[in-house]
């Protein structure tokens, strides 16, 4: 099953007009149902833009378009995703877990049930201790968290999310991505994630999308295959070597059909894109 | 507690130094004011025209004809009768100008087409208003149910009361950023859900400040209709009636204008507590 196909996918803003921008063109992109799918590329290049037209905010210029087997509208009215902005997005007159409730709320989904999941989800992020805060009285970090912690809340088959751990600390990040995985894993969820880190797109990810601007584009795919991750993965030489590839590609210049040893290891945890 | 306390403080300080300085300029001020070309800037000092704060006070006490019942229930009386009709035109008004806000959010068209009208509806002179809006009253019943004058008042007080909370309202509505317009656009929720999930509860902070005007704007409107359809019984009327008293009873009039001006707090203190009873509701519910 594809739990997200794009074929020959455009967007221009604006069209006809002075300020016309081509956000994308051409964009062939499946997503197999289960499968984590990165797009990482420069400030601009359109994967927030991407990221919107899966999620029917915006509709495609060009091109078609299905999620879950349906068209994206479809899709979105059967609320087949969970979406997390580049920014937290809180309603800032309710508590953090009412935040999270929010989508549970709009499914009809129980009291009891609500607040259980939310609590629970609330934990993972590690937040149990200010379901009762409002958003206002949490750091930029916090209110990304409890962002998080609201798009996961409804076990969605799919999962879109821009950016989510740009605004977090290095130890938090690492958790929330193992924890990212291991829900994942566990409830067979597609992801498609946005993010500006080489490290994280190649953890995370089964492909890593690499984009280009002006106009946006895919420019590469990246197959990463390093089986179930753990703490040894971020140390691994296959790790490393899917680093260099990604920023090779990030760079324009096609990698070489053996990559050096020394390379790789230059390869650090710091590296980001753009 | 202590910041309650320094509000009460300040309140009653303020009133002291209102009292001071119209004791003050009396002490000082010319008994036939002082005139400039023929017009006259400050205004004449002597007893009939300023009487004594403690004179005012006192005639609160005597009765408002001989033999009759004190002022003070009089103008109570006259308060309450006026607070009917601005509690309904209060209520008409804001719930008018609640629902004239959510179909200009929802329709762009509405709001191009009816906003203009609704600033226009304020530049309409009340006094040209009222006797029409009184003589309209005059062929109405509501079912078996005559109409009385004091609905026509209310009808003017909720013109005046429904504008500050459509456009406040208006404003509120179009408040959310476009990124929990899109979150909720996300969750599949359509306009009903997002308006009461997102659109009403982010207004508030409009709401309040809107519904204050609406209360002043509706006391006024009360007032001003009550005397301009000459309708008995309200402190409107109880104002024109003493002012004629005024050369014989100076301080009788003042009484009355105390009592309008109370009228007026006392609204704008249901409106605060009414606010303080909703954010208080709002942290507990959790
Ligand atoms: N609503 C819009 N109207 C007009 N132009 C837009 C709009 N949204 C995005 N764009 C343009 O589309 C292009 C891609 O924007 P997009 O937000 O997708 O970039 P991005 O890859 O997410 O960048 P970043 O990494 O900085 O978040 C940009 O040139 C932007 O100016
Ligand atoms: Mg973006």
């Amino acid at each position: 099953m594809t739990a997200v196909a794009l074929s020959g996918v455009g967007k221009v803003f604006n069209a006809g007009r002075a300020d016309q921008v081509v956000a994308l063109t051409g964009v062939d992109l499946t997503v197999d149902s289960g499968q984590f799918v990165s797009l990482i590329g420069p400030s601009g290049c359109g994967k927030s833009t991407l990221l919107r037209l899966v999620a029917d905010l915006i509709q495609p210029t060009s091109g078609t378009l299905t999620v879950a087997g349906k068209p994206a509208r479809k899709a979105r009215l059967d609320q087949e995703y969970g979406i997390a902005f580049q920014q937290a997005g809180l309603f800032e007159w309710r508590t953090v877990l009412r935040n999270v409730e929010l989508p549970l709320e709009l499914r009809g989904t129980g009291r009891r049930e609500r607040k259980r999941r939310a609590e629970e989800m609330l934990e993972l992020v590690g937040l149990a201790d200010f379901t009762g805060h409002y958003p206002a009285q949490l750091s930029g970090g916090m209110q990304q968290r409890v962002a998080i912690a609201r798009a996961l809340a409804v076990h969605p088959l799919l999962l879109l999310m821009d950016e989510p751990f740009g605004a977090l600390d290095e130890m938090t990040r690492e958790r929330l991505q193992d924890e990212l995985l291991r829900i994942c894993a566990q409830t067979g969820t597609s992801t498609i994630f946005v993010t500006h880190s080489i490290p994280e797109a190649v953890y995370l990810s089964d492909r890593v999308v690499v984009m280009s601007p002006r106009p946006g584009r895919i420019t590469d795919v990246i197959e990463i295959d390093l089986g179930p991750r753990s703490e040894a993965t971020r140390q691994s030489a296959g790790f490393f070597a899917g680093i260099t590839k990604v920023r090779r590609a990030l760079r324009g210049t096609p990698a070489p059909t053996s990559s050096s040893p020394s390379a790789s290891s230059s390869a650090s945890a710091e590296v980001t894109a753009s | 507690m202590t910041r309650r306390l320094r509000v009460v403080l300040g309140a009653l300080a303020a009133l002291l130094l209102g009292a001071l300085l119209w004791e003050g300029y009396k002490a000082v001020g010319s008994d036939n004011g002082a005139s400039l070309f023929g017009v006259r800037v400050l205004p004449r000092a002597d007893d009939s025209a300023m009487p004594h704060v403690l004179d005012i006070l006192k005639r609160f006490g005597q009765p408002e004809l001989a033999g009759g019942d004190p002022i003070w229930l009089v103008v109570l009386d006259a308060c309450l009768f006026t607070l009917r009709s601005v509690a309904v035109g209060f209520g008409v008004g804001a719930l008018i100008g609640l629902l004239l806000a959510i179909v200009m959010q929802r329709f762009r068209v509405v709001e191009r087409g009816l906003l203009p009208y609704v600033i226009l509806s304020q530049t309409v002179p009340l006094i040209a208003l009222a006797p029409v809006i009184a003589g309209w009253g005059g062929k109405l019943s509501l079912g078996s149910y005559p109409w009385q004058p004091w609905m026509s008042v209310a009808t003017i007080a909720a013109y005046l009361a429904f504008f500050p909370v459509a456009v406040g309202m208006l404003r509120g509505l179009h408040s959310p950023a476009a990124i929990a317009e899109e979150l909720m656009h996300s969750y599949a929720a359509g306009w009903w859900r997002t308006l009461v999930k997102l659109r009403l509860p982010a207004s508030t902070p409009y709401l309040f400040p809107a519904l204050r005007l609406a209360g002043a704007a509706a006391v006024v409107g009360a007032v001003v209709g009550e005397i301009s359809t000459g309708t008995r019984g309200g402190i409107g009327r109880l104002v024109i009636e003493y002012s004629r008293e005024a050369t014989g009873d100076p301080a009788k009039v003042y009484t009355a204008m105390i009592g309008a001006a109370l009228l007026g707090l006392a609204v704008a203190a249901l409106v605060g507590a009414a606010e303080f009873l909703l954010n208080r509701r709002r942290r507990v519910l959790v």
